[in-house]
């Protein structure tokens, strides 16, 4: 049979500006290009690219440009050129389509349809450059009220469970050693120690080139229970179990055993060379109840020095589900919506399961104010959170702190080309090949990393600033500064804002 | 922008309302007739132990439903129409009506009495204002009462015959509504059991402070942004335990960068209250005079973006947006002076007054 599947791309190159260096041959690692030594011939494999401008970037005269293809089915609404290639592929493959990064779909993006209030007149605006402007964050359980023996600084009578203090509510996610390269956990981890903030390590265990910055990192305890053991617990600022993630809600993960290398292996505490299976569930949770023994049991684990937070998918019974979580012992929970990113997941899962993360933080924070526990608690939002905007208005809806995973990735160099799974990163971010991890340097993604926090940052106060607070609790859960553009009147509910005009 | 003053006497002496009056009339630039109102402590003496509800009914209808539900409720000791005089400057829109009541005596025999009856009160008011069509219950202290109407301060006085009534603490408000449509139950002081508020501002948190509060059990319903003040005050008082001082260290907390450079065990205190009460803290601008059965007290934003003047005078003390209402009354004074940004004035019976320093 003919195989007549179009390519996404093609590769144009400048045959008068191309000198045969071979420089692309090299960068790409897809196999696109091609060079026929004895017959002097270029080939170029166009099915194979993905766009991810590696070669274009390196070519030394700029002969390479990347573009969509022209070829293309005869257009249909339902049977988009998408669908027609995902059949075409599973016939020939009898499997499953693998893919990364977040849900391509074209769902409503309930961001883009929120705006944010700003003062005019009867409320001055507050201008950051000349007034203090607070981004600090505690995440964790905080007391109903406080008892002091008063008078002034004499004796704190209630005891402040522990928290994490952020001094930007913006973290970055979790992100595993063996999905990511070490160069990209160790240019988060610089990053968030320079800004004050966090980064998740991902189930993937500790590198020992983390241990300096520990005291912001968060560790992960997931299904496959990877290097975790004492020290580990001990050794990060907070632990966090992971029951679910947005990109995939409801199943496991899978590092292939081709992946594990030596140091992976050591890191991870499993033999070299084996598969990284994470089950679907945790098999020893299997209701809240027991979610709750495993809370205490790292909270006993830790003697009480360290906030545990639980994060989920967000899917469709969220609020009842973190309810539970908070109720069984938890110090934040995090919801991540179904924008979220990943290395790897089944297209399927990606696409079609899980709920959008800002109806997720909406339905919870109300439903824990409901139930009187909103204050045990905090509320981590991620998935698809692209800019200070999506910042500001997850935090009016009313999380604490934001988890940013695919931006970061991006700000490392990333052109979210999907190919993470493959582990052949262009970029030197989701890889653990050596010729491709040298790609990233750690001093120069470090600066970018914090350099995007604190853009972000600084973006942030100027918001508060036009919106005429000084400081980011101000906005907290405050839905009168948004209003909704073009929402239906149950989206508006769900959300809890009114729409522009009212 | 709006008009704010007070007047304490520290020894509890009560004087009539004519100064008050005269405070609110030297302000006549800052309010525009949309509203305007008084507070008086200590008018009521032959009924001091009873809850003195002013309530406003729409019409004769809305009194009789709520006369319905107060019966079931309350032990109404008295009843009688607020004095009233008719004047032209503002129509007449509201029956104005003042009852006495007390608690049933089931709570008399708990420990937590008093507790359980001024929840029991609250929870009347909130019915009232929440489920009865066109009735309004304006304030609920004991000994005190407020006046307000849509008008000029001093129309609003002479209708209610405020200078007839006397009392150790008054505040007053003229209004200049930017947020909310004028009617007399938004106008100010805002009032809930003891406490009262004044203010003039916007409470740009109000947002957040409001879902707080209402995860505590308030509810919010008036459209303005002044009722989260007084339920703060009397959440983190009255039924948290915490001292004036430091429920303003909640409300309007010093920066992070002050509390770092705290020492110990101040700095961990500090840090205490600005978690805990983060979505207590009031942001935006504003100024408010807050006022409670023995307290008077001022209080700014954390950058003072609002006008507000403190001053002495031997048993009185003296707050206002405007020094020139504070002289017009009283021009020897031993003190005036402008608060600094969220530091706290406060004035108590049998006490002196004092700028809490927290900032
Ligand atoms: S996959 Fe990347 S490196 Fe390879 S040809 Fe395409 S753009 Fe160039
Ligand atoms: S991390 Fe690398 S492989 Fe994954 S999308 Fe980004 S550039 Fe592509």
């Amino acid at each position: 049979m003919v195989r007549n599947f179009p390519p996404d791309f093609v590769v144009r190159v400048d045959k008068e500006a191309c000198i045969n260096c071979l420089r692309c041959v090299r960068e790409c690692p897809f196999g696109v290009h091609e060079y026929d030594k004895e017959k002097k011939k270029w080939k170029r494999h166009h099915e194979k690219c993905v766009a991810c401008l590696r070669c274009a970037y390196m070519c030394p005269t700029q002969a390479i440009s990347i573009e969509r293809s022209p070829m293309e089915y005869s257009p249909h609404p339902v049977w988009t050129n998408r669908v027609r290639k995902d059949i075409k592929t599973q016939a020939e493959t009898g499997s499953v389509i693998l893919t990364a990064m977040g849900n391509e779909l074209p769902y409503l993006n309930y961001f883009d349809h929120l705006v944010l209030d700003a003062c005019q007149v009867t409320n001055p605006s507050i201008d950051p450059l000349r007034e203090p402007m607070e981004l600090r964050t505690y995440l964790g359980r905080k007391p109903e009220k406080v008892d002091l023996d008063e008078y002034d600084g004499v004796e704190l009578k209630t005891k402040i469970a522990p928290n994490l203090k952020l001094e930007t509510p913006i973290m970055f996610a979790h992100m595993s050693y063996g999905s990511i390269s070490i160069e990209a956990q160790l240019s988060m981890a610089r990053a968030a120690k320079e800004v004050g903030t966090y980064m998740g390590t991902g189930e993937g265990g500790m590198h020992r080139d983390l241990y300096p910055y520990a005291d912001h990192i968060i560790t992960q305890v997931a299904s496959g229970r990877f290097a975790v053991h004492e020290e580990y617990l001990k050794r990060g600022a907070a632990i966090e179990i992971k029951i679910g993630q947005g990109a995939k809600p409801g199943i496991g993960g899978h590092l292939p055993g081709t992946k594990v290398t030596a140091e992976i292996s050591e890191t991870r505490m499993i033999p070299e060379g084996s598969d990284a299976i994470s089950p679907a569930p945790h098999h020893d949770i299997y209701s809240i109840e027991d979610l709750s023994r495993l809370i205490y049991a790292l909270k006993e684990a830790t003697r009480y020095k360290k906030p545990v937070f639980v994060k989920i998918a967000a899917v469709h019974n969220v609020a009842p589900i973190a309810v539970g979580i908070i109720r069984a012992g938890a110090d934040a929970v995090v919801l991540d919506g179904f924008r979220g990113g990943t290395g790897a997941a089944p297209q399927v899962h990606r696409d079609h399961h899980g709920i959008p993360i800002e109806v997720a933080i909406a339905s919870v924070d109300q439903r824990l104010r409901e139930e009187g526990i909103r204050h045990w608690g905090s509320i981590i939002a991620s998935g698809g959170i692209r800019s200070s905007a999506d910042v500001a208005k997850a935090i009016a809806l009313g999380a604490d702190a934001v988890y940013i995973g695919t931006a970061a990735l991006i700000a490392l160099g990333c052109t979210v080309c999907k190919k993470c799974y493959t582990g052949k990163c262009p970029w030197g971010i989701a890889t653990q090949v050596p010729e491709l991890r040298k790609r990233l340097n750690p001093d120069e993604g470090a600066r970018r990393a914090a350099n995007l926090l604190k853009a972000w940052s600084h973006e942030l106060k100027e918001i508060l600033g036009a919106l005429g607070l000084n400081s980011i609790e101000s906005l907290r859960g405050n839905r009168d500064r948004l209003r909704g553009v073009g929402l239906s009147d149950v989206d508006l509910e769900v959300l809890g804002v009114k729409p522009a005009g009212r | 922008m709006c008009g704010l003053g007070g007047i304490f006497n520290r020894e509890g002496r009560r004087i009539p309302g004519d100064d008050i009056i005269t405070m609110a009339r030297m302000m006549r630039d800052r309010y525009d007739g949309r509203g305007g109102g008084f507070a008086g402590y200590g008018i009521y003496p032959k009924y001091a132990e009873y809850y003195a509800l002013h309530l406003f009914f729409r019409d004769e209808e809305a009194k009789e439903a709520t006369e319905e539900f107060l019966k079931d409720r309350v032990a109404i000791i008295k009843d009688e129409e607020v004095p009233m005089r008719s004047i032209k400057e503002i129509p007449k829109e509201n029956i104005v009506w003042r009852y006495f009541v007390e608690v049933p005596h089931r709570f008399k025999s708990r420990k937590d009495c008093a507790a359980l009856e001024e929840d029991y009160i609250i929870e009347t008011v909130f019915t009232i204002n929440d489920e009865i069509d066109g009735a309004f219950v304006a304030s609920s202290g004991k000994n005190m009462g407020v006046f307000k109407a849509t008008g000029m301060p001093d129309d609003v006085a002479r209708m209610y015959k405020v200078e007839k009534y006397k009392a150790y603490c008054w505040i007053t408000h003229g209004r200049f509504p930017t947020n909310t449509p004028g009617w007399w139950g938004g106008a100010h002081p805002f009032n809930l059991l003891d406490w009262s508020v004044v203010h003039n501002g916007e409470i740009s948190s109000y947002g957040t402070n409001r879902r707080y509060l209402e995860a505590h059990g308030y509810k919010c319903r008036l459209l303005t942004d002044t009722e989260v003040v007084a339920y703060l005050f009397d959440l983190l008082v009255r039924k948290q335990g915490l001292s004036l001082r430091t429920a303003a260290i909640a409300l309007t907390p010093p920066f992070w960068k002050h509390i770092d450079r705290m020492p110990e065990p101040k700095r961990s205190i500090y840090t205490a209250l600005r978690m805990t009460y983060a979505p207590a803290m009031l942001n935006g601008p504003f100024a408010i005079i807050v006022a409670n059965r023995d307290t008077m007290v001022g209080l700014n934003d954390r950058i003072k973006l609002r006008p507000l003047i403190a001053a002495k005078s031997g048993e009185f003390v003296y707050i206002a947006s405007e020094e020139a209402a504070i002289r017009e009354i009283q021009p020897e004074l031993e003190k005036l002076w402008a608060p600094r940004a969220g530091n706290p004035v406060i004035a108590r019976l049998h006490d002196d007054v004092r700028e809490e320093v927290i900032h």
